[in-house]
C-alpha cells in the first residue's frame, strides 16, 4: 500500500464511524425509529463479532503443519480464564501470552 | 469565572465515572499502539487513528487491512458493519444530546461504547451541568484511549523480547466480547448465522475476498431469519 491509498483507508474507516454515530441525529429526531433497524440492534452485534472471530483466523489453514492448534489452545485458554473470572482484561492478556508461549516455544 | 466554576464541577463530577474506562482502554490502548508498532507503523499511525477513528475494534481490525492490499470497498462496508451498532447508541442518546448547543457535535463525535454506557446510565448529580458533564465524560475517555495508543507506539520500538504471536491479542479481544455476547444473549442463532456464514464464504471465497460476501450473507439470512430470532429472543 502507498502512503496515499493508507490514508484513504484510514479515512474510509473513519468516515464510516462518523456516519454511524452522526446518522441516527440527521435521521430519527423526533421520529420513530424503523422496526427493522431496531431489529437490526439486536440481532447484528452477536453476528459480527462473530465474524470477526473468523477474520482473525482468517489465515489458520488446519490442513498443513500446526493444524491451527496454537490458535485453538489459546482461544481454549481464553474462553475458560473468562469463564473463571469473567473479568476481559485478564483472559485477553491470559489467552495473548498463551499463544505466544506456544508459536515460540512449542510449534 | 462563573463559567469556569461550572467546567471544573463537571470534571470533577465526571472523573470518577471514567476510572473503569482508564484500566480498560489503557490495556488496550497501550496492546493496540504495540500491536501497531511491530507491524511496522511508527507511533503517530496509532495516535492519528485513536483520534480520527477513535473505535477500538475496528482500529485493531484496521491495521491488518493496512498490512493487506488496498480494498477500499470491503474496508468501508466493513467499518459500517463493525461500528452499526453506534447506530443505536445515537438513537438512545437523540433526547440526552439534544439542545447542547455545540457540544453536541463532540458527544456524537465521541460515541464509543464506553462512554455511552456511562453517559446513558449515569445520573448527573444536582447542581452540574449536565452539557459539561457528558462532555468532560467523553473528552476523558478519548484521552485515555489516544494517551493510551500513542505510549504503545512508542513503547513497541523499545520491546527486546519476541513479540511473535502478539498479534493474537485481536483475536483474544474479539473471542472475549463474542463469548460475552454469547453469555447475554437468549438465542444464539443470530451469532451461528455470523460465524458460520464467515466460515462458509471463508472457504468458498478464499482469506483475501471473503468479508464482503459475507456480509452480504450476514444481512441476508438475518433479514430471511428474523421471525424466529425475534420469538426466541429478548428482541424487543
Amino acid at each position: 500500500m502507498t502512503l496515499a491509498q493508507q490514508f484513504i483507508t484510514i479515512g474510509l474507516c473513519a468516515l464510516a464511524t462518523m456516519l454511524t454515530r452522526f446518522v441516527p441525529f440527521l435521521l430519527f429526531s423526533g421520529k420513530r425509529t424503523p422496526r427493522f433497524i431496531q431489529y437490526l440492534g439486536q440481532a447484528l452485534p452477536g453476528a459480527i463479532f462473530g465474524m470477526l472471530v473468523v477474520y482473525c483466523l482468517k489465515s489458520v489453514n488446519p490442513l498443513v503443519y500446526s493444524h491451527g492448534l496454537p490458535e485453538g489452545l489459546a482461544i481454549l485458554v481464553t474462553i475458560c480464564l473468562h469463564l473463571w473470572k469473567r473479568q476481559m482484561l485478564l483472559s485477553i492478556a491470559g489467552g495473548t501470552v498463551c499463544y505466544m508461549l506456544l508459536i515460540q516455544l512449542v510449534f | 469565572m462563573q463559567s469556569n466554576g461550572i467546567k471544573r464541577k463537571a470534571l470533577a463530577a465526571a472523573f470518577p465515572h471514567t476510572l473503569p474506562i482508564l484500566t480498560g482502554f489503557g490495556f488496550l490502548g497501550v496492546a493496540y499502539g504495540i500491536h501497531m508498532s511491530v507491524s511496522g507503523f511508527p507511533f503517530w499511525y496509532p495516535m492519528l487513528m485513536a483520534m480520527t477513528i477513535y473505535g477500538g475494534s475496528l482500529e485493531f481490525v484496521c491495521v491488518s487491512m493496512l498490512l493487506s492490499s488496498f480494498a477500499p470497498l470491503a474496508t468501508f462496508l466493513m467499518a459500517l458493519l463493525i461500528q452499526a451498532r453506534h447506530l443505536f447508541y445515537g438513537i438512545a442518546m437523540l433526547d440526552k444530546y439534544r439542545d447542547l448547543g455545540w457540544k453536541r457535535f463532540y458527544l456524537i463525535f465521541g460515541l464509543v461504547d464506553e462512554s455511552f454506557s456511562i453517559n446513558c446510565s449515569a445520573e448527573v448529580p444536582m447542581g452540574v451541568d449536565r452539557g459539561w458533564f457528558y462532555f468532560f465524560v467523553t473528552l476523558l475517555n478519548q484521552c485515555y484511549w489516544v494517551c493510551a495508543a500513542t505510549i504503545g507506539g512508542l513503547l513497541g520500538s523499545l520491546i527486546t523480547f519476541d513479540t511473535m504471536g502478539l498479534d493474537f491479542v485481536m483475536t483474544a479481544m474479539f473471542v472475549v466480547i463474542f463469548l460475552e455476547q454469547w453469555l447475554k444473549e437468549k438465542q444464539h442463532l443470530s451469532s451461528l448465522i455470523g460465524v458460520i456464514a464467515s466460515v462458509l464464504c471463508l472457504m468458498v471465497f478464499g482469506k483475501d475476498s471473503f468479508l464482503v460476501p459475507a456480509m452480504a450473507v450476514i444481512l441476508c439470512m438475518l433479514t430471511l431469519c428474523r421471525k424466529p430470532i425475534e420469538k426466541a429472543g429478548d428482541t424487543l
